[in-house]
This record gives structure tokens, sequence and C-alpha cells, in this order.
């Protein structure tokens, strides 16, 4: 399959790719890893004139340890995050969700920033994320601008990403007792439901948690009754086994697809929330 | 059209390409590089598996343009002075094919797996090919080929 043409540019700095992306008149869009965007244009889905390559800008891909705080720059490919030494030893679960994405050649070549900004509402990043409460870090024309994960995904393929605006990277505090579970859409890799699940524990107690979901609606979001449920409570199988139940409950829009339908998914939730806990408590 | 260079199996090949032009038909249709197989055209099954700088990749999901400047590799490349690479061998010799179509992706991907992992289990070696589909569904004899392969 054969998109429609387009013209190519390559940028070598932000700000460079900013002023072609405000050049462009809307009709631009970024290139990273492409493994969302490619195949989108192939089949006709999306046609933009002009594509500007970011993939070798000096610095935009990396993971490091800033301020306290865990970094990763915006073209860092899948394979690396799942793959760091940094990631497993101060917050796996961020390594392992990256670990799950696609297949070794897709995680070879598609990029953090290029999955958060294309929102695909099965992706797997979206949902860990805002599990440990990522700060994405945005910038456009008036420079630098931070987001909540929470705040960032709106909708079915949307976010909040002005046309003039790139992802850098985003940065987290570091959480141990969180763990991703997921039911793979085999031939794709895609989450038909995922959930991403961190623990902030004291002394034994569960003093927060945050829950993300991915698949099962138009976006990611956080499953705000889960957290509240198991806030206060001892971490102990029984603690995830009632909090995990209610998983799902109030959400009005569920995706039917021809791989599970509306009422599968809403079954497979409580089932992969409690997995994705058992995962963060053996961590903790 | 835009001008790239990209090393392909150690010699540098330059041309004039539209920047819609998947790096699956530069290979094949440019260079006549027939090996790297083209299947589902979705990045599904990768039978379009090539090396690009040392790391699988589904060819049909990158334009040419974007490997300007790299080093590929095809299966065609693969064969050092007449000698076969190690997987080759082991996949005549352990029979892990049938039809043949998804064997040159199947055997680049075992390329980078065996680069990450030297020794890897049963159970990573069907990880390390879950981007490869064969539906002759010969997947036992091709695990045999990665593993003998990784025997040495």
């Amino acid at each position: 399959m054969i998109s429609t043409a387009f013209e190519y540019q390559r940028a070598n700095s932000l700000d460079e790719a900013i002023k072609k992306l405000q050049e462009t008149g809307g009709r631009g869009k970024l290139l990273a890893g492409g493994h969302s965007l490619v195949p989108l244009m192939k089949l006709r889905m999306s046609e933009p004139g002009i594509l500007i390559d970011i993939a070798r800008i000096p610095g935009l891909a990396g993971i490091r340890e800033k301020d306290g705080k865990i970094e990763i720059f915006a073209a860092t490919v899948h394979h690396d995050v799942a793959s760091s030494a940094l990631l497993a030893e101060k917050c796996p679960v961020v390594a392992e969700t990256a670990g799950e994405i696609g297949d070794p050649q897709v995680r070879n070549r598609g990029t953090l920033g290029g999955s958060l900004a294309h929102s695909d509402p099965s992706a797997d990043y979206p949902a860990v994320m805002l599990a440990v409460d990522a700060e994405i870090h945005l910038k456009g024309p008036k420079g630098w601008r931070i987001v909540k994960a929470s705040d960032f995904f709106q909708d079915l393929f949307t976010v909040d990403l002005a046309a003039d605006e790139i992802i850098g990277g985003v940065q987290f505090a570091a959480v141990k007792s969180a763990g991703y579970a997921k039911l793979h859409q085999r031939a794709s890799g895609y989450a038909i439901v995922g959930v991403a699940a961190a623990l902030d524990v004291k002394g034994g107690v569960i003093t927060s948690a945050r829950l993300g979901l991915t698949g099962a609606g138009s976006h990611a979001t956080r499953m705000t009754n889960v957290e509240k449920a198991l806030a206060g409570q001892p971490l102990s199988a029984k603690t995830i086994e009632a909090a995990a139940k209610i998983a799902g409950e109030g959400i009005k829009h569920v995706n039917a697809d021809i791989h599970a339908s509306e009422e599968y998914r809403r079954a497979m939730i409580p089932v992969f929330t409690k997995r994705a806990l058992e995962k963060a408590m053996a961590r903790s | 059209m835009a001008q790239i260079s990209i090393t392909v199996n150690g010699k540098v090949r330059k041309a004039d390409v539209e920047p819609r032009l998947l790096l699956t038909h530069f290979l094949r249709e440019q260079l006549n590089l027939t090996g790297t197989h083209l299947g589902c055209d979705t990045s599904q099954c990768g039978a379009c598996t090539v090396l690009i700088d040392g790391r699988s990749a589904k060819s049909c999901t990158i334009f040419a343009v974007q490997a300007d400047g790299a080093a590929v590799t095809t299966i065609e490349g693969l064969a050092k002075d007449g000698q076969l690479h190690a997987l080759q061998t082991a996949f005549w010799e352990e029979h892990g094919l049938q039809c043949g179509y998804c064997t040159p992706g199947m055997i680049l991907s075992a390329v980078d797996l065996l680069q990450k992992n030297p020794k890897p289990s049963e159970q990573q070696i069907r990880e390390g090919i879950s981007g490869n589909y064969c539906r002759c569904t010969g997947y036992q004899h091709i695990v045999n080929a990665v593993q003998r392969a990784a025997r040495g």
C-alpha cells in the first residue's frame, strides 16, 4: 500500500522542527519512528502534505535520572526503554510496559513520544504514564509547557498538543511497587484491555494508588474509584481482590470491535486490574 | 524527489526516490533484492524484516528516506565469502521452513535476537520471533533451528 505523496523535511533541533511545523500551515506532521503514522498513511487515513523527520535531533533520545526523577526523551525507542537498567532498578513497570508493546521489530523503531502523541485507544504507554503520574514536557513557539498525563489524553486520538508543539520527553517520580497487565490482541499486540497500577505503600498500608486503563474506551483514563477503594487499606490480597471488583464500574462507553465485544471488555477490566495490582504488590 | 544513500549489504547505494517509497519497495524493485518479502503490508507479519544498523525492523513500515545514511542488511547480505550464516545453516539442517515465504524475515529476527541474547531459552526464542508469522505454522522447526544456531 502506497501513501499519498508528501514533501519530506528533516529537522536538526526542536526549534527548527517547531519553525518548520509553523511554516506548513497545518499540513505538516512530525515523523520519528513512524510506527503509528506510517501505517495510517499507507491506509490513507492520514494524508499529511509534509513530513518533518525529527528522529535525528541530537539529544532527543535517552533515559536519565534528574533531580530525583526519571526522564525519558521523546524519541527513545520502546526497546531501549524495555531494556533500560535504570528503569529495571528504579521503576520496572515502565520497562515492563515498553516490553509489551507490539513485537521486537516494532519496539526497535517505535518511540515514546510518537505513541503518546498518537494516543491510540489501545496503546500501552498511556496507561503506564497515568499510573506513574508522568509530566509530559511539550515545546512550542513560546517555549516549554508541562502537562500532566491525566490531562494530556483527551479523546480518541486526541491529546493536549497544539499543531506547532512537540513532545520533548516525560518526567516522573520512580515507583517500584507498580505493574502492568494486558490482554493482547494476538496479531497486532495492541491491548484489548491493559491496566497499569502503581501503589504508594507505607508500613504495610496503601497510602495512595494510581491506576491507568487502556483499550477499553476512547482514550486511556485513570480508574479513580479503584484508587479510592485502595487508599488507606492494608496491602493484602484481600484488599486487591475487593478493589479490583469495582474496576470499570461507571465507565459509560466501552469499545467493541472484531477482537472483543463490549461485554467481554467490561468483564476483562476487573481481571486485568487484579493482575496489575498483584504485580504491584509483588514488587512492594 | 529526495536523494538517499544507504549502505545495503556493505555496498553504498545512492538513489533519487519519491519520499513515499517504502524501504521494502526500494530493496525489491530498485535494487532487485527480492529476498525481502512483502507479506501483510500492515506491520504485523514480519516477512519484510531487515536489519537497520543491526536492529530488526519491518521494511514495509519505513520510508526509504528514513533509512538514509543507515546500514541495511537483507537476507542476501548474511552469507560471507560463500559461507552461509550460522542461522541459515541451522534453518537448513533443522528444516526450519516449509513454503519459505517467512524465512528471510524469521532469520533476520533471529539474528537480532541472538545478538541481544546469545543463549535464549525456548520461551525467549518464541518471544524473539513473535513479530514474524509462519502461515505454514512450522514454528517448532524454526525454534529448533534458532536453538541449534545458538548452540553453535
